[in-house]
């Protein structure tokens, strides 16, 4: 039994409309699963159902064992952190203050320095902490994204010692990125994945995600097209059908970039 | 390592000091208006006459008290301590307000409530006079604070039941609806003053534009009890405004209970500006200067910001209540002429700086 998180029929209606419809997936522990699909598909919302911030119409998420809406926000709050698309501010925290805001929740029993060292430590490996003592509402979209993802880090570090099984939920995490940046974060978040964390990331760059996770759930009109790894899963005719592209290959190309 | 090590050292500087240093000289400023509060007046007291007379009550000296010393202890410190009491809730709750609401702009005047604890004070003031009195021979002492405190009470819970749908509370529908219940009560006050006496008018006038000067030791008793616990607790929302500040799904998602953090501060807002109003009437844009000026000194993290907005809030009132019964002497202004003569403006200068982001 190795599925960290698990749905059953999960689906979500809004407005009289079905978001996604009927979702059945196991998500293994310490992998990295990438949520694609078209526009309008209802990846977010899954997200969203996953990571415990939505209720299902029907259905329900099974975490870490037990129903996640049985688990109080505190203690969810140990067990998964989850870096959101970049938003705006309306006060300005500067970039370590946001990172802080993952730690004061839940890090209250931590010492003053044992909290300093974890805020900056996760900006770092975002790769902003040069940025630390700026206001956040004068940072790039792609800086705002990387303090986001520092905030999140900043979280599971802090809840590691008490809940080590943890996951880390991405909304197009890599939206503003540049192509570093890109690369950095994703071999981040693969990292904490080989020690154990559980990744579930929401991309649109196919082949970026496909180098990179260990499975795909291809969505599409809010139901579940196919899951498995992304050679399994990206075939033609799926690609096709979902997001109406011809593959001009016959077969999937590997990913060009590393870091330098 | 060692570019490491400088920005570890270098961190603390920053925001952290200056909240320290914000924070002591706010206390430092509070203790040096409050004795300007004492002396300054229609009859001038030097500070040295302030200082024995208040030395003299801490001995328990018991001397039959002199003129100055009834104008000390039973005119100005009564109003010294309303004012500071006033103060520091409109301007705590203004903050309180502007966390929960993720907006700056905000502030009790703007949602309402202000205006439905004035409401409810103006139809004590006219309809009880008419139809209760009658009845009961004359109003009781605590109708009109009674009267304000449930009208603010009533106005944020039915602003809360208006903008909150399956568990969750719509920013911008409460702050709309704000609006509107704040039109609706000004139209009835409209209304009110319309079928109102000439004495029972100038009342409702006295009310509209706030004063402390019917200060007294029994409405300084009569509002401590509700200003002072909401004061001391609304630090503790602090971590919980601070991650709201991101947004409901981030706040929860940091493992704060969002809906008990909102429900808390709409109460803790409307105890403290809903006692404030019963006892000076509207002091208007208090609640939205202060944490402005503050958050542009030392940040916006609401541990500090909490107790800093009270502390500034007492003195911009107890400065503004000095000035107000110092320019025009003996006679005094109502000091919602003087807040507003300053706070509107001020607002304005901030919308317009703003105003690249209220396009949205």
């Amino acid at each position: 039994m190795s599925a960290m998180i698990e749905t059953r029929g999960l689906s979500y209606n809004r407005g009289g409309r079905s978001l996604v419809r009927d979702v059945s997936l196991e998500i293994g522990k310490g992998l990295f699963t990438v949520i694609a699909g078209p526009n309008g598909a209802g990846k977010s919302t899954l997200l969203r159902l996953l990571s415990g911030e939505l209720s299902p119409t029907d259905g329900e998420v099974i975490f870490n064992g037990s129903p996640i809406r049985a688990i109080p926000s505190w203690r969810l709050a140990h067990a998964r952190a989850v870096m959101p698309q970049a938003s705006d501010l309306s006060f300005p925290f500067t970039a370590l203050e946001i990172a802080n805001l993952g730690i004061e929740g839940i890090g209250r029993g931590l010492s003053r320095s044992e909290r300093s060292s974890i805020a900056l430590e996760a900006l770092e490996r975002a790769d902003v902490v040069h940025l630390a003592h700026r206001n956040y509402q004068t940072l790039s979209g792609g800086e705002r994204q990387r303090v986001h993802f520092a905030r999140a880090l900043a979280q599971l570090k802090t809840g590691r010692s008490v809940e080590p099984r943890q996951a880390l939920f991405l909304d197009e995490p890599i939206a503003s990125l540049d192509l570093k940046h890109q690369l950095s974060l994703l071999q981040e978040a693969r990292r904490l994945a080989h020690g154990g964390l559980t990744v579930v990331a929401v991309l649109h760059d196919l082949q970026l995600a496909a180098s990179i996770c260990d499975d795909l759930v291809l969505i599409n009109a809010g139901e579940v097209v196919a899951c498995g790894s992304a050679s399994e899963v990206l075939t033609p005719s799926r690609l096709r059908g979902a997001f109406g592209v011809r593959l001009t290959l016959d077969h999937w190309p590997r990913f060009p970039w590393s870091l330098a | 390592m060692t570019a490491h090590a400088f920005t570890r050292s270098g961190l603390r500087l920053h925001r952290e000091d200056r909240q320290r240093i914000t924070l002591g000289m706010l206390l430092v400023l509070l203790v040096c208006v409050s004795f300007l509060g004492l002396g300054l007046g229609a009859t001038g007291i030097p500070m040295t006459r302030v200082l024995s007379i208040l030395a003299s009550v801490i001995n328990g000296d018991t001397a039959a008290p002199t003129g100055e010393a009834l104008i000390v202890l039973q005119v100005r410190l009564p109003r010294l301590l309303l004012g500071m009491l006033i103060g520091a809730a409109l301007a705590s709750s203004g903050a309180l307000m502007q966390g929960l609401f993720r907006n700056p702009l905000a502030d009790p005047g703007l949602v309402g409530v202000s205006s439905g604890a004035a409401l409810a004070a103006a139809a004590t003031i006219t309809l009880g006079d008419r139809f209760l009195a009658s009845l009961i021979g004359a109003l009781p002492f605590g109708a009109l604070p009674a009267g304000a405190f449930l009208g603010g009470l009533f106005t944020t819970l039915g602003l809360y039941l208006i903008a909150t749908r399956a568990g969750r509370t719509s920013i911008a529908t409460m702050l709309l609806a704000g609006i509107a219940l704040g039109a609706l009560a000004n139209a009835l006050m409209g209304l009110l003053a319309y079928i109102s006496d000439d004495r029972q008018l100038r009342d409702l006038s006295f009310w509209s534009l706030g004063s402390l000067s019917g200060a007294t030791w029994a409405k300084v008793a009569g509002v401590t009890p509700f200003i002072v616990p909401a004061l001391l607790a609304m630090p503790f929302l602090a971590r919980g405004l601070n991650a709201l500040s991101l947004g409901e799904a981030e706040a929860f998602h940091l493992g704060f209970s969002v809906q008990r953090v909102k429900a808390l501060a709409i109460i803790l807002v409307s105890v403290s500006v809903g006692a404030s109003v019963a006892c000076a009437g509207i002091i208007g844009f208090v609640g939205i200067v202060v944490p402005h000026i503050l958050r542009l000194l030392s940040g916006p993290d609401h541990r500090f910001l909490l107790p800093a907005s009270a502390l500034l809030g007492a003195i911009l009132l107890i400065t503004a209540d000095i000035i107000a019964r110092v320019i025009v002497a003996p006679a005094e202004l109502p000091i919602g002429i003087l807040t507003a003569a300053i706070g509107a403006p001020f607002f304005l200068w901030l919308l317009l700086r703003r105003r690249g982001e209220m396009m949205l």
